[in-house]
């Protein structure tokens, strides 16, 4: 095995006139926990999809495991533990049932005794023969996790795995994420939140089908270059619509009850700042340290800017 | 009082009409269905056939003859198609369905009628499918009469008139009471299969896509050969439970006999099954919901019905017609089990009508592979 698990250059995917993936480049190391981060319709499923070869790119080219994406899709698949957005394990039967389909389906040996010892794993002993439409979203995830890891793939794709899962349930399936990638398996997951692209190695960031940025995580906000200083006091209303209004801020996004304003001109900010801090002492200002949340954002803004989207992208 | 608000009445309303606008299947259906139903109803079905193949055994030549075959080829109630010699050739082209009569005109037929002794003109009929073949017996005796009285001319003037100089035996073959049921019994299990089979597939299959829960099962190393013979099974088992009991309640209930050949039931009756899973397969393929896939199953049914000499005789049909319903494979078997059941075929006598269905089947199935693909493109 080389140290590089996902491999892709100049990916697209086209549906009808719409360009839903537009010459993706990526490379995922191997053994690490890899961040496709993106807004909605940006085009993640489809990248993730051409890389476990569910569909057929319309050019570009890749390879996954070392195999090609077009041409051995089934040497991919029966390596890769693919879990989709929306839980797609059949509702009307059990737990077991489930597991044990999985398990033919890559021809396990011991095939009873590999789904016995999943549901012990899984804490779901004596649950076995519920049926697994009557389980809460987190246990469904975690059931889908589990039957994408039954053939021990070197691989694993996470289409938004904790989405619509409440925060304990989230923060449960990130454990056993880490758990399995010390484990040597190399995890590619998309997510919406920040606290889970912060907790990957690395990280790509794609809007409208085109990729962004891409590295290690801590890396990111430096790279965006933004300079971002924290506001709290009184009335941040009127105060956020005067800053949105001056062309030396970039960015002004509101956490809570501060404001996050951003600028890659660390200059011309440092200025306002210094004009603020003299006309209003009811506001704090306090230089803080770039975060990724915020590059996104910009990431995003400036996206739309260059892309102007014409409707929802194809899921 | 604000009891009916004609705003949010007119909300509905044009809600509706949008969403019935964009399920065009639906749409389809809706505008379709009339449209084809009328087409169908009105030019195709006709309840009084003509045309119908005969064919004939002549055991003289002779004027009379002659007359009473041109008698018959002029009424345009049947279609000579040429001679047999000997009953048992005769049957064979019953029994495999190329003919619906075989007329007999028996030796020394004209010397006796000149004699008076009012021989016997044989015409067997084929009344499996009585409604087929009732206008033209019923036609018959008249037809035969004048085309020989207007040959008893010269030496044979003396025994033209009444009564008759001939006695005409109609032997119906098949189904000798003419019972409806008998007709229908048979035939309705090729309708049945038809609409269960092909519904069930389609919907099993699409449901897998609408619940998503394809996307897992071909991000495995399945083969699609493996998902169509492992969803398919199953269903060929149901069909052989409903036929079973089909069978049973058609010989408790009505006393249809089954009177062939069990193997050649069982043989035929496979291919059928499998080319009516193939086509829920391919209707899987190019529908998205299980709703549009009973839609669309339903829409295949009509014409079932209607084409394939289930509810109207095929030969009274116009040739478009019977070009429709020679493309359905139901048309095909219903052949067989009338045969079988009715006339007591063997292997040999639905040769045709399996090939038929076999050459119906490998295009569909080769559709069918062709749509399924294991991408999600």
């Amino acid at each position: 095995m080389s140290d590089v698990a996902v491999s892709v250059k100049g990916l697209t995917k086209i549906y009808g006139h719409k360009t839903v993936v537009d010459a993706i480049d990526m490379e995922v190391p191997a053994g690490s926990i890899y961040g496709f981060l993106g807004p909605n319709g940006s085009g993640k499923t489809t990248t993730i999809r051409m890389m476990c070869g569910l569909l057929t790119p319309d050019a570009g080219e890749g390879h996954t495991l070392g195999y090609d994406i077009q041409k051995q899709a089934r040497e991919i698949k029966e390596r890769v533990g693919y879990m989709t957005q929306k839980f797609s394990l059949y509702t009307d039967l059990t737990i077991r049932e489930n597991l044990d389909f999985m398990a033919r389906m890559y021809r396990l040996p011991n095939r009873k005794k590999v789904v016995t010892r999943t549901i012990e794993e899984l804490g779901l002993s004596g649950r076995g023969n519920q049926l697994a439409g009557t389980l809460s979203g987190g246990w469904k995830q975690r059931l889908a996790l589990a039957a994408a890891m039954q053939h021990k793939p070197q691989l694993l794709l996470l289409d938004e795995p904790t989405a619509g899962v409440d925060p304990k349930a989230r923060r449960d399936f990130w454990d056993e994420i880490r758990r399995l990638s010390k484990e040597g398996v190399t995890i590619l997951v998309s997510t919406h939140y920040m606290d889970e692209a912060i907790q990957c190695d690395n990280i790509a960031y794609i809007a409208y089908g085109k990729l962004l940025i891409h590295g290690p995580a801590r890396e990111i906000p430096a790279r965006v270059g933004l300079t971002t200083w924290r506001v709290d006091g009184p009335d941040l209303i009127p105060l956020e619509d005067e800053l949105r209004a001056d062309p030396r801020v970039e960015q002004v996004a509101r956490f809570g009850a501060q404001l996050h304003v951003s600028s890659t001109n660390a200059k011309a900010l440092e200025e306002l700042v210094a004009e603020q801090r003299k006309k209003d002492k009811q506001h704090r200002w306090v230089k803080k340290e770039a975060e990724l949340e915020e590059a996104f954002i910009y990431l995003m803004t400036t996206a739309a800017d260059n892309f102007t989207p014409n409707g929802e992208a194809k899921p | 009082m604000n009891l009916f608000s004609l705003s949010r009445f007119r909300a509905v309303l044009v809600k509706e009409f949008i969403q019935m606008r964009r399920d065009r299947l639906t749409f389809a259906m809706m505008i379709g269905v009339p449209v084809i139903q009328l087409l169908l109803f009105g030019y195709a079905i006709n309840n009084d056939p003509r045309n119908l193949p005969t064919l004939l055994e002549l055991g003289e030549e002779s004027k009379v003859a002659r007359a009473v075959v041109s008698g018959m080829d002029t009424s345009d109630y049947f279609d000579f198609q040429g001679f047999v010699f000997g009953p048992d050739a005769g049957d064979k082209a019953l029994r495999e369905g190329s003919a619906n009569f075989v007329v007999v005109i028996p030796p020394d037929f004209e010397r006796d009628i000149l004699r008076g002794l009012s021989p016997e003109l044989l015409v067997t009929a084929d009344a499996s499918d009585p409604t087929a073949v009732g206008s033209a017996v019923a036609a018959l005796s008249g037809i035969v009469e004048t085309a020989i009285a207007q040959t008893l001319d010269g030496p044979l003037t003396a025994v033209a008139g009444r009564p008759p100089p001939f006695s005409m035996v109609v032997h119906k073959q098949f189904n000798p009471e003419g019972r409806t049921a008998t007709n229908i019994v048979p035939g309705l299990l090729a309708i049945i299969l038809a609409m269960t089979m092909v519904l069930i597939t389609a919907v099993a299959i699409v449901r897998e896509t609408e619940r998503g829960t394809m996307e897992t099962l071909i991000s495995t190393p399945v083969r699609s050969t493996e998902v169509m013979l492992g969803k398919i099974l199953p269903y060929v088992l149901i069909g052989y439970v409903q036929t079973l009991l089909f069978l049973i309640m058609a010989k408790i209930l009505f006393n249809v006999p089954f009177e062939g050949s069990r193997m050649a039931f069982f043989v035929g009756f496979n291919i059928y099954v499998v080319v009516n899973l193939a086509l829920g397969f391919l209707i899987s393929t190019l529908v998205h919901t299980q709703m549009q896939a009973m839609q669309a199953s339903f829409f295949l049914i009509l014409p079932t019905i209607l084409l394939s000499g289930f509810m109207f005789p095929f030969a009274g049909m116009p040739g478009w017609a019977q070009a429709i319903g020679t493309a359905i494979p139901a048309t095909h078997f219903l052949r067989i089990v009338r045969k079988i059941m009715l006339k007591g075929a063997q292997m040999a006598d639905i040769a045709i009508d399996l090939r038929a269905i076999a050459i119906i089947g490998g295009m569909i199935v080769l559709i069918a592979l062709l749509r399924y693909r294991r991408t999600l493109d």
